[in-house]
């Protein structure tokens, strides 16, 4: 267990890893997701309601479901940069910033799509969509907030702080359609009890989230091999694996 | 398949743009995001290739190449310090 | 555990559960002002502001669509299946608006209670089904969830 906590710690054993990873999870990952698109868009049924409009819920949902567990990630290798004061904690959390932020501004963007024909607004100031967009600044904040010291260590701490700070909000995100009254539907997938979306649209659905899961993966991995790139371009490790492949 | 032809596809019974806009923005994102990093990486090999260029370094041809010979390895063995 | 490394742990614990109490503290305080709209019994009872811009959600009751044979003009009642209000709005509806559905309708109350809407969003339950399926189901039970929709609230 500790072993391998040492060697994600470790930047040649992790920039070798990221390479095997990557050849297999990257063209996995695009396959699922061109897939997920033709079944979404082609093959899933339309809505009794909604007609085909809802097909923005095969991109919709798994973007908000990705950027919710991505903020944990990222505020999690916060909690370990602070703590143990690892590296390559920083250049995690660093690496998921910007794909958190993009997955939110894909279900900020695709839900005012979606909102337009169904609810008859692009945007309501309704608690779900307000949390959410608290949530795309905190990712913007970490990426600003990184940039704004000179002082990268110190830079590190407060974007973990800030990180950590933010994680209040993920339940809030998440709770705020049956809290409150708001325009938003509830959940459709359950884990306790009956899904209340057809199978047929429920395992395009299913699909979606797994590829935007492993190309969620793949986009950190890649960034934090070109961020240890950057960082060790004088290494010697870096060098062999250059010249060694 | 849920449509009779491409025309009816594309037309979504009046939903197209939106449902058509939508995926077109979200796999953009998501191409920029995964050639980005390859971009920058590439970027950082070439200047990495220079330095070595300027130094008169012996790996250079097999660095270019990107082949896995074993040439005249002056590198010394990986640090594996964190 | 290192002392240094234990100490920074309960800091960073400590950090988010300060942030945790204090965002939880702010939403109590303004709980009724997160809600995006009333719904008809807490209209009824006199909770909602008058002549001010307000929203009131509910399901459309059946058979209380009345449209102007002149202008854009629709006037219908909304239920939380505790209370109605009616509702007056002149414009294009949603394309989900309908009977049995879920409204939010922006507006003011005047003093006869009816909401004057301004703007009305048609808000939908979380099911999903082909045409067939749900045709299959019409008749036999009651559509699941839309109910549901107010299960926060008193219904």
């Amino acid at each position: 267990m500790w072993s391998v906590i040492h060697k994600m710690g470790s930047p040649p054993w992790f920039y070798r890893f990221a390479g095997v990873f990557l050849r297999w999870c990257l063209p996995l990952a695009l396959a699922g997701l061109l897939v997920g698109a033709l079944w979404g868009l082609f093959i899933a049924p339309p809505d009794f309601r909604q007609g085909n409009s809802y097909r923005i819920i095969f991109i919709h949902v798994p973007a908000a479901v990705v950027a919710l567990a991505g903020y944990y990630l990222m505020a999690f290798a916060g909690l370990v940069s602070l703590v143990w004061k690892i590296k390559m904690a920083d250049t995690a959390m660093r690496a998921v910033a910007p794909v958190g932020g993009a997955l939110t501004f894909i279900a900020l963007a695709t839900g005012a799509i979606w909102g337009k024909p169904t609810w008859g607004a692009w945007w309501v100031w309704d608690a779900r969509v307000t949390s959410m967009l608290i949530l795309l600044f905190l990712y913007l904040g970490v990426i600003a907030l990184f940039e704004a010291y000179e002082n990268k260590a110190v830079a590190a701490r407060a974007c973990a702080v800030l990180a950590l700070v933010g994680t209040v909000n993920i339940p809030i995100i998440y709770k705020s359609v049956d809290w409150w009254y708001s325009l938003h539907q509830p959940a459709s997938i359950k884990f306790t009890g009956e899904s209340a979306i057809d199978s047929s649209m429920l395992y395009p659905l299913l699909l979606n989230i797994g590829a935007f899961y492993l190309t969620f993966a793949c986009v950190v991995v890649l960034n934090m091999r070109a961020a240890l790139m950057n960082i060790h371009r004088q290494s010697a490790w870096l060098t062999q694996e250059l010249t060694h492949p | 398949m849920a449509f009779d032809s491409f025309e009816a596809a594309w037309q979504m019974a009046g939903h197209g743009p939106y449902v058509w806009g939508a995926y077109a923005l979200t796999f953009a994102l998501l191409c920029y995001l995964v050639v980005s990093p390859v971009l920058q990486m590439r970027q950082i090999r070439r200047q990495i290739v220079a330095q070595w260029r300027r130094q008169g370094s012996t790996d250079l041809a097999v660095a270019e190449s990107g082949d896995a010979k074993p040439a005249a390895a002056n590198s010394p063995e990986a640090s594996n310090a964190p | 555990m290192h002392p240094k490394r234990q100490q920074r742990l309960i800091i960073a614990l400590v950090i988010v559960l300060l942030s945790s109490a204090t965002v939880g503290l702010v939403a109590y305080a303004l709980r009724g002002n997160i809600n995006l709209f009333y719904p008809p019994s807490e209209v009824v009872a006199g909770k909602a502001p008058l002549g001010r811009n307000i929203r009131v959600g509910g399901m459309v009751v059946d058979g209380s669509i009345k449209r102007s044979t002149t202008d854009l003009t629709t006037t219908f009642i909304v239920t939380d299946y505790a209370a109605e209000v009616t509702i007056t709005y002149t414009g294009i509806l949603p394309d989900l608006f309908a009977e049995g559905e879920g409204v939010v309708a922006a507006g003011v109350l005047d003093t006869a209670g009816i909401l004057v809407a301004s703007e009305v969003l048609a808000k939908h339950d979380e099911n999903y089904m082909p045409p067939e399926v749900a045709a299959a189901l019409e008749g036999k039970q009651p559509r699941t969830g839309t109910a549901k929709i107010y299960r926060n609230g008193e219904v």
